[in-house]
C-alpha cells in the first residue's frame, strides 16, 4: 500500500472545493435566491433571448467550418509528407497559445474593411468584422486545434490494409472514403466538435473585438453578463450566467452519453 | 498498382490545407506584428515602455509565477490519489477535475464576485476585516487558478495511470520514504507530462480574459494584467499601443508552442525507449 492516500485526498478536495466549487456554488445559490419570477424576466427578456440566438447560430457554424476544415488538416497532416508538414503541424496549435484578446485584435485587423483579407471582401458585399459572421470567424478560429487533434491520431494509426482490399475488390476512391474510413473517424469528430461547440459557447476575449456588439444584433451572452456587472444588475449577471452554465453543462453530459452508448454499441458486435 | 489514388486529389487537398493554414492561421500573426512595427522600432519601444504597460507585464508575469507552482501541486495531487488509490466517488472526482472547461470565462468570474464580490457570501466579512480580493490581485490569480486547475491534472493523470505504482511499492520495500520516493522515482517518471502541462497552463494564464476581466476591475495601473491593457489601449484609440502589447504577447505565445514541440518530441523519444 503506497502512502500519501489522506494527504493527496485532503489536498485535491480542498483545493478543488475552495477554486472550483464554493464559486459555482455561491453562483447557483445566488440564482436560486432570485426567485422564479426575477430569475425567468432576467434570463429570458428579449435582448437575453437574442444574445443565446446569435451565440447559439455563431458557435454552429463554426463548428461546421472547423469539422470540414478540422478533417481536412487532421486528413493531409496524417497522411500525406509535403514541405511545410511540420510547420502547419505546429501552427495547428497556435490558437490554443494565443491569448483570446491578441486573436479579436488579429481578426479584426484582417477582416476590417480596410484590412488585408476585408478590403477583398468589402466589394463582394461580404461583411465580416463589426457583424454576424465576424462572431462566427473569431469562434472558429479559437475552437480549430480541438478538432485536428482529436481526429488526426485515429488517422494516423487506421490500417491501410482494409483500405488496399477494398481498392482491389474495385471500391471507388469515394467510397472507400465513405464507408471505410469515415465511420472509422467519426466518433473523434464528434468528440472534437462537441469540445469545439463547448469553447464557442463560452468564449469571450476574440469575439468582443471583432462582433460590433450591437444589442439584438451582434451581442453575444458573455457580453450581456459582463454589461449587467456594469450597470451593477448582479441577479440578472447572476441569473444569465447561471442560464449559460446550466447549458454547457447539459451539452457536455449529452456528449458524454452519447459517447458511452456508442462504446457499448462497438462492443455489441 | 493498377488504380493508384489520384495525384491530383493529393495535391489538392495539400494546396487547401497550406491555404487555410496561411490565410486563417500565419495572417493573424503577420498581422499583429505589421501592426505593432508601423512607426518603426522607436514606435514600438515607445508603446512599450508606457508605465501602464510595462505594469501590465509585471503583474501578468506575477499572476502566472503564482499560478503554475500551485496549480501543479494541485495536479500531482489529484493525479497520485486518482491513479495510485481505489475509492468511491472515484469517477465523480475526475469529472469535477474537468469542470472548468465546460464554464465560460465570464461565468467564472461571476461565480467569483457571488462569493468576495460586496454581496458577495464572504464580502459584508471581508469589508469588515478590510481585506480586498475582488479588483485585487488575490481575485485575478483565484480566478486564473479556476480557469487553468485541470489543465496539468489532465496530463499527468493518464501517465500516471499508464505507469503503475510498481517502481514507487519497490522503492518503499527497499527502505524508502514516501517523499523519497516521490522525489526520485515519481516525479523523474512524468517529468515531461509535468512540463507539457505546465506550458499549456502558462499560455493560458497569460492570455486569460474573460474570468480576469470580470474580477480585476481593470484600474489603469493597477489591476490590468497585458490582454487587458490591449483592450483599454484599443478603445482609446492607441492602435499602435494595443499591438505593440498585443506582440509581446505572440511573442510569448510562439516561445510556448517552440517548447511544446521540444517536450512533445523528448516525451516521444522516452516512450519509444
Amino acid at each position: 500500500m503506497l502512502p500519501g492516500f489522506s494527504l493527496t485526498l485532503g489536498a485535491t478536495l480542498f483545493y478543488l472545493g475552495l477554486i472550483v466549487l464554493l464559486p459555482l456554488g455561491a453562483m447557483l445559490a445566488k440564482a436560486g435566491g432570485l426567485g422564479p419570477q426575477e430569475f425567468f424576466k432576467a434570463a429570458f427578456n428579449a435582448r437575453a433571448l437574442a444574445t443565446y440566438r446569435v451565440t447559439l447560430l455563431s458557435a454552429f457554424e463554426a463548428t461546421c467550418f472547423n469539422a470540414c476544415v478540422g478533417l481536412l488538416f487532421a486528413w493531409v497532416l496524417g497522411r500525406y509528407d509535403f514541405p511545410g508538414r511540420r510547420l502547419v503541424d505546429a501552427i495547428v496549435d497556435l490558437p490554443f497559445a494565443m491569448p483570446t484578446a491578441v486573436a479579436g485584435l488579429a481578426l479584426t485587423a484582417v477582416f476590417a474593411p480596410n484590412g488585408w483579407l476585408g478590403q477583398y471582401l468589402e466589394p463582394l458585399g461580404i461583411k465580416i468584422a463589426h457583424a454576424q459572421p465576424g462572431i462566427a470567424i473569431a469562434m472558429a478560429f479559437t475552437s480549430l486545434p480541438f478538432v485536428v487533434r482529436s481526429i488526426q491520431p485515429v488517422i494516423e494509426d487506421l490500417e491501410q490494409e482494409t483500405e488496399e482490399a477494398a481498392r482491389l475488390m474495385g471500391a471507388k476512391e469515394l467510397q472507400i472514403f465513405r464507408r471505410v474510413i469515415f465511420p472509422a473517424i467519426l466518433p473523434s469528430l464528434l468528440a472534437g466538435a462537441s469540445l469545439a461547440f463547448a469553447r464557442s459557447l463560452g468564449e469571450f476575449g476574440a469575439i468582443i473585438f471583432i462582433a460590433g456588439n450591437r444589442p439584438m444584433e451582434t451581442e453575444i451572452s458573455a457580453l450581456l453578463i459582463f454589461i449587467r456587472l456594469e450597470e451593477y444588475e448582479f441577479g440578472g449577471a447572476t441569473a444569465i450566467a447561471t442560464t449559460v452554465l446550466l447549458t454547457s453543462f447539459l451539452l457536455m453530459l449529452a456528449t458524454n452519453l452519447a459517447q458511452a452508448w456508442h462504446q457499448r454499441y462497438l462492443s455489441r458486435d | 498498382m493498377s488504380h493508384h489514388p489520384g495525384n491530383w486529389r493529393r495535391k489538392l487537398l495539400i494546396g487547401l490545407t497550406l491555404f487555410f493554414a496561411g490565410a486563417f492561421l500565419m495572417v493573424p500573426i503577420l498581422v499583429v506584428f505589421h501592426q505593432a512595427l508601423n512607426k518603426g522600432w522607436d514606435g514600438w519601444w515607445r508603446a512599450v515602455s508606457q508605465p501602464e504597460t510595462l505594469h501590465a507585464v509585471g503583474l501578468s508575469l506575477l499572476v502566472v509565477a503564482l499560478v503554475a507552482p500551485l496549480n501543479a501541486i494541485y495536479g500531482l495531487s489529484a493525479a497520485w490519489l486518482v491513479s495510485r488509490f481505489r475509492f468511491r466517488g472515484k469517477r465523480l472526482l475526475m469529472a469535477l477535475v474537468e469542470i472548468p472547461f465546460s464554464v465560460s470565462p465570464i461565468v467564472a468570474g461571476v461565480a467569483y464576485l457571488m462569493v468576495y464580490g460586496s454581496t458577495g457570501l464572504f464580502g459584508p466579512w471581508l469589508e469588515a476585516m478590510d481585506v480586498k480580493i475582488m479588483f485585487a490581485l488575490p481575485g485575478i490569480v483565484l480566478a486564473t487558478l479556476f480557469v487553468t486547475s485541470p489543465f496539468i491534472a489532465r496530463e499527468l493523470l493518464p501517465l500516471m495511470e499508464l505507469q503503475g505504482s510498481e517502481e514507487e511499492e519497490a522503492a518503499l520495500c527497499l527502505g524508502a520514504g514516501g517523499l523519497r520516493t516521490f522525489l526520485r522515482i515519481t516525479l523523474p517518471n512524468v517529468k515531461w507530462a509535468l512540463y507539457y502541462g505546465v506550458i499549456l497552463c502558462v499560455a493560458r494564464s497569460l492570455g486569460e480574459f474573460g474570468a480576469v476581466s470580470v474580477v480585476s476591475g481593470q484600474i489603469r495601473g493597477e489591476t490590468n494584467t497585458l490582454p487587458l491593457q490591449i483592450d483599454l489601449l484599443y478603445h482609446d484609440y492607441d492602435s499602435t499601443g494595443a499591438f505593440a502589447a498585443a506582440s509581446i504577447l505572440t511573442l510569448l505565445a510562439l516561445v510556448t508552442l517552440v517548447l511544446k514541440l521540444v517536450v512533445e518530441a523528448r516525451f516521444d523519444k522516452m516512450h519509444r525507449d
